[in-house]
């Protein structure tokens, strides 16, 4: 239990900056920082400062996971099955055993094992070799014999819905929960491969369709994607006697830490995690995975580092995936457009894993009395699912908001308008507006109304996303003798620039640029840092790195204090010197005010207090934070009628994220979000063969991903929002960038063509056949 | 992957001599050690490799022409052009006497692939690469086309595939560059190691499913592909070529559309090329296209007669009817483009 602190009564800027700030009091930790001005009236903070180790990665010198090569070091590869559904009833290593260059196997699936004895999706982990070169390993594979007993399955998700369809899971093997960390309902009801429904209801939906004038009703089908991170998952193990150091992709090293130590029953003081470069993780690198855990025990059996770097075709099939939906809405609205009930009904699946829910989107982002929602996971023999940037929300927002258009249309109101009335959040609202004549909303017509085959169609959509806080998170701060200064935090850089948040952060507080800050991150021997999902990183993190900072500055004012003939309270740091308040001539430089330590070194560390104000929950080590992130996306496309081709033109993202630190890496952040949205909306599809259970497009070829030309014009336009909640007031971005898109790209499509595309993703086929231009079946 | 010896060939009679085998051939080899005795040619590498790396061929040897001097030459002769089959896709798209002369093969080669693979891939490899169907291109799926008994595609996943001439295997001919020669009326020639020559219009080089299942084209076993010649184009005509993919950065067809138009003093269409790719399991002529074309004013009547011409006797799959309206466009903005493009 964290000791009560001891508070003091502060008062912060409040509100959105450009609608016009005010003030709010808080109670804040006696041990914390005053309150952080605007960004307007910062040196640092809120500035576009190029990312730290933007350098190291284009000339290539930064060192990603799988550049790691320790002396004596193995290759592990994986043997996967090819069945969707089977038993292995044995297992022959002899010949691979024999093999010259093989060190290390380790059984995954145990014939004797009835708990892994049975595989249900094609590359499943089967059996692991270490050896001495990745050809050895591969040869090794070659050499292994797996006696299978394949089994009935089922790889679509409406007929593993059949009564009569064969059974993924039996009662022992249905996953409890969902493996990453993200609350998932437990206890639920398995019916045949149907688990479910979670259900959430408020009001009385009778009463409140019976109270509506208008009812419409529709359905939106959602298909598989996968993260496709540039750096793939990638892992070395180093086995010692004296403990267990890891090198691994991850967007957590301290909670891969206590997975290890639980794993192989080692004291957390002898496990280290470590990880300097990495190449993206979109909710696909939260955890050790079955991969992670079998590196380490290759290296234990072998004595030797092992490495185990997935191929793209493993990445695809088993590293994850944002799961398929089918959700049906049904939304009672009075004439004025008030709604007065929301009914949502959803299967999805995260093919053998949990998951597949659609959020709480319906849920929560509109006013409206009555509610009901049931989601079903649906259990088919693919790869698991896992969190995937905003998971469930997103498949969420692609159906309510073309809902939201479908409503809006009914009722002869504009769809900006209607959300004006509905929805009560005062961030979105602003979004609009500023969205709204970003784009020129007002250019917008009525569907196919460009003469031509070529119709232009604007679309907008909203985004709704918990503001998350890892609790968990502590910082240290170090300045040394010679005016050096150190930021550390196990917290890892996923290609987001935290490290660079830091510096600024620190920096600020002691009056120096983020160039003069040594930023050491990714590694488990540091302070706790938060993990890197749920867009926790920045609202986490940076708060206690400007604590200990704040803190260590006293320290050092104390030393100066004595050199100014003054008293420490009376100092302040900014442009590199130390200044008497009163009078700025009285100064010293930040350097010879470091001379005068005693010691080589002084160091603070300070961890995440709540949130000033509390928390909404506090769910161990996570807490939602009282407010909500907002974002509303406007979509320009051009849909050529005849070819089926979409275009997007351009993206408008307005949003918000509390304080915005650094904006060149928000903007960079949001870029990413909406082509991953403009992927997800044309693209991308996992594709399943129906006869073999097997992924035909395994690769990042027929595996289509928005390349260049597919990149539209994006305008990020970023609100500030200050709601006095912690010592940086900065919440993430990640998640909210992606929501939106999808669903504000489809109602574009609407707009231009007059004709709803109801499922992802929108391809040539999908138009042409939505127009009405396919032939008549034969 | 397998292990491999790399050899690099002086000349094309070492190389037609080194090389015991067609890559289709090596990959129907009966078992892995007569596949250890087979050698392959090599050119850009682009395809083998990626054959190599999904061990759907695995050789015991590579034969490397890229030493052989004077293979990525483009020279006029007769006055057409005679291009070596070295010469990359980038040289191609950006060659000037290609752009002057042939300006829709120099649009093709810059709409194929990407610009890395461009950079490496040559012509000659991209007329004889293997299909890019899925169920072809992995290990897993035993298909007619590598020696199986089963086409995957037929009643499975067949969205990418071919509409025409699809009835025992629907690959639709990976290269866009084809499609463009056929219409150009482009010939091969082919040379074995005694030094030999013969030469095959393209248009008869490439082989239907109907003849043989195994392969594409007629390429023998030590018979290297050493010159593609393009007859003169009359100043009188008119041609276009239009790619459509999902995406435009990288991505395959999903139909493209080459057409070659030569008209008379009077402005009636007087001879007509018209070829579809990503149709079918060869570069697609469209006869009856071309036929109703042929003696008339390219006006907005005889274009739609013709694209709607294009598609007859098309056979769509369960999965890939789309293709129809989308090559019914692409005829006629191709057949648009090339009647105003002298």
């Amino acid at each position: 239990m964290a000791r009560t602190p001891t508070t003091r009564t502060e008062t912060f800027p409040f509100g959105i900056e450009s609608v016009g700030l005010g003030k709010v009091e808080r109670q804040i930790p006696i041990d914390e920082p005053p309150p952080l001005p605007p960004n307007a009236d910062l040196a640092v903070i809120g500035k576009p400062v190029h990312r730290q180790n933007g350098r190291a990665k284009v000339t290539g010198a930064i060192r990603f996971t799988v550049d790691v090569a320790l002396p004596g070091m193995l290759a592990g590869r994986i043997l996967r099955s090819p069945y969707p559904h089977t038993q292995v009833r044995a297992i022959d290593i002899a010949a691979a055993a024999r093999h010259p260059g093989v060190r290390a196997i380790v059984l995954i699936a145990r014939p004797d094992d009835p708990t892994t004895n049975v595989v249900r999706y094609v590359g499943a982990p089967v059996v692991a070799v270490a050896a001495v070169s990745m050809g050895a390993a591969a040869e090794a594979l070659a050499l292994i014999h797996v006696d299978y007993q394949p089994l009935p399955f089922v790889v679509d998700m409406d007929e593993a819905c059949a009564a009569n369809a064969s059974l993924v899971h039996d009662d022992a093997s249905v996953p409890a929960g969902h493996p990453s960390g993200f609350p998932s309902p437990t206890g639920l009801p398995l019916n045949g491969n149907v688990r479910g429904p979670a259900k959430t209801s408020r009001g009385d939906q009778a009463q409140g369709f019976a109270a509506a004038d208008i009812v419409i009703e529709s359905e939106y089908r959602t298909q598989v994607q996968t993260h496709c991170c540039m750096e793939p998952h990638a892992i070395v193990a180093d086995w010692r006697t004296d403990g267990l150091t890891v090198h691994m992709s991850t967007q957590f090293t301290a909670g891969v830490r206590q997975e290890l130590a639980e794993a192989f029953d080692l004291p957390l003081a002898r496990v280290r995690v470590i990880v300097d470069g990495m190449g993206g993780g979109f909710g696909s690198k939260s955890s050790l995975g079955t991969y992670g855990r079998v590196a380490v025990q290759l290296s234990r059996q072998s004595h030797a580092p092992v490495r185990i770097m997935l191929t793209r075709q493993e990445e695809q099939m088993d590293a994850g995936n944002r799961p398929a939906t089918w959700q049906h809405l049904r939304i009672g609205a009075k004439r004025d457009g008030s709604l007065t009930a929301i009914s949502l009904a959803s299967y999805g699946t995260a093919g053998v894993a949990v998951g597949a829910g659609v959020g709480n989107f319906a849920q929560a982002i509109y006013a409206c009395p009555n509610f009901e929602s049931t989601q079903h996971d649906v259990f088919i023999n693919a790869g698991p699912g896992c969190a995937m940037r905003g998971p469930g929300n997103t498949p969420g927002a692609y159906a309510l908001e073309q809902a939201i258009d479908e409503l809006a249309k009914r009722l002869f109101i504009d769809p900006l308008t209607l959300r004006d009335r509905i929805d009560p959040s005062p961030v979105r609202r602003e979004e609009r507006r500023l969205g709204a004549a970003q784009i020129g909303w007002d250019r917008r017509h009525a569907p196919g109304a460009d003469p031509g085959p070529v119709k232009r169609g604007l679309g907008m959509a909203q985004s709704l996303w918990g503001a998350n806080v890892q609790t968990n998170s502590a910082c240290e701060v170090r300045v040394m003798r010679d005016g050096s200064v150190e930021v550390l935090s196990s917290v890892q850089d996923i290609g987001t620039g935290i490290g660079t948040v830091l510096a600024q952060v620190v920096a600020e507080v002691l009056g120096l640029r983020p160039e003069d800050i040594v930023v050491r991150i990714g590694d488990t021997e540091f302070p706790a840092g938060p993990p890197s999902y749920g867009s926790r990183t920045t609202a986490s993190v940076t708060p206690p790195a400007r604590t200990a900072a704040w803190r260590v500055r006293q320290m050092l004012f104390h030393e100066a204090a004595l050199g100014l003939n003054t008293a420490a309270e009376d100092l302040t740091a900014h442009s590199g010197r130390i200044f008497v308040r009163a009078d700025e001539s009285r100064s010293m430089s930040f350097r010879d005010a470091t001379a005068l330590l005693r010691t080589d070194r002084i160091s603070a560390v300070a961890s995440r207090s709540d949130d000033y104000g509390g928390f909404r929950r506090l769910m161990h080590d996570a807490a939602l934070a009282q407010q909500d992130l907002g974002g509303v996306q406007f979509a320009e496309v051009a849909v050529d009628t005849e070819t089926g081709i979409v275009r997007v033109e351009r993206v408008v993202a307005v949003q918000d994220c509390g304080r915005p630190m650094n904006p060149l890496l928000i903007e960079s952040q949001v870029q990413g979000g909406v082509l991953m949205g403009l992927s997800y909306a044309l693209f991308e599809d996992r594709i399943l063969d129906h006869a073999t259970g097997r992924m035909v497009n395994p690769n990042l070829e027929q595996y289509k991903v928005a390349g260049p030309h597919e990149t539209p014009q994006i305008d990020v336009v970023l609100l500030e929002n200050y709601q006095g909640r912690s010592a940086t007031d900065a919440y993430g971005i990640a998640e909210p960038a992606n929501i939106a898109t999808a669903p504000a790209i489809a109602n574009a499509v609407y707009n231009a063509i007059g004709v709803r595309l109801r499922a992802l993703p929108m391809t040539p086929a999908a138009v042409l056949d939505a127009l009405g231009k396919l032939p008549a079946r034969r | 992957m397998n292990r491999f010896a790399l050899v690099s060939a002086r000349t094309i009679a070492e190389a037609a001599a080194t090389a015991t085998s067609t890559v289709a051939d090596a990959m129907v080899a009966p078992d892995a050690a007569d596949a250890g005795e087979i050698s392959v040619v090599k050119a850009g590498g682009i395809d083998l490799l990626d054959l190599l790396k999904e061990n759907l061929v695995a050789p015991g040897k590579i034969v490397n022409l890229k030493e052989i001097p004077g293979l990525d030459a483009i020279v006029e002769a007769d006055g057409g052009l005679r291009i070596g089959p070295m010469v990359t896709l980038a040289k191609l798209a950006g060659d000037p006497l290609v752009r002057q002369r042939f300006r829709v093969l120099a649009d093709a080669a810059a709409a194929s692939a990407s610009p890395q693979i461009r950079n490496v891939a040559s012509l000659g490899g991209n007329l004889l690469q293997r299909p890019r169907c899925w169920y072809f291109r992995a290990e897993e799926f035993r298909c007619l086309r590598k020696g199986g008994d089963h086409c995957f595609a037929l009643s499975g996943e067949n969205q990418y595939h071919a509409i025409f001439d699809n009835e025992f295997c629907a690959i639709v001919h990976p290269s866009t560059a084809a499609t463009v020669l056929v219409a150009l009326g482009a010939s091969l020639e082919l040379t074995d190691a005694r030094g030999t020559k013969r030469r095959v219009g393209l248009d008869d080089f490439f082989v239907s499913p109907n003849v043989d299942i195994l392969r594409e084209n007629d390429l023998g076993p030590h018979e290297i592909l050493t010159a593609i010649e393009l007859p003169p184009l009359p100043a009188s005509t008119g041609a276009a070529y239009l790619k459509q993919g999902e995406k435009e950065s990288f991505d395959w067809p999903l139909a493209d559309v080459a057409v070659v138009l030569d008209f008379d003093a009077d402005r009636r269409c007087k001879s007509a090329a018209v070829v579809l790719g990503a149709a079918a399991p060869v570069p697609h002529r469209a006869k009856a296209a071309e036929a109703a074309l042929i003696g008339k004013p390219i006006d907005a009547s005889t274009v739609g007669q013709a694209a709607r011409a294009a598609l007859e006797g098309a056979t769509p799959l369960a999965k890939n009817a789309y293709k129809l309206p989308l090559f019914e466009t692409l005829v006629r903005r191709a057949v648009l483009a090339a009647a105003t493009s002298r």
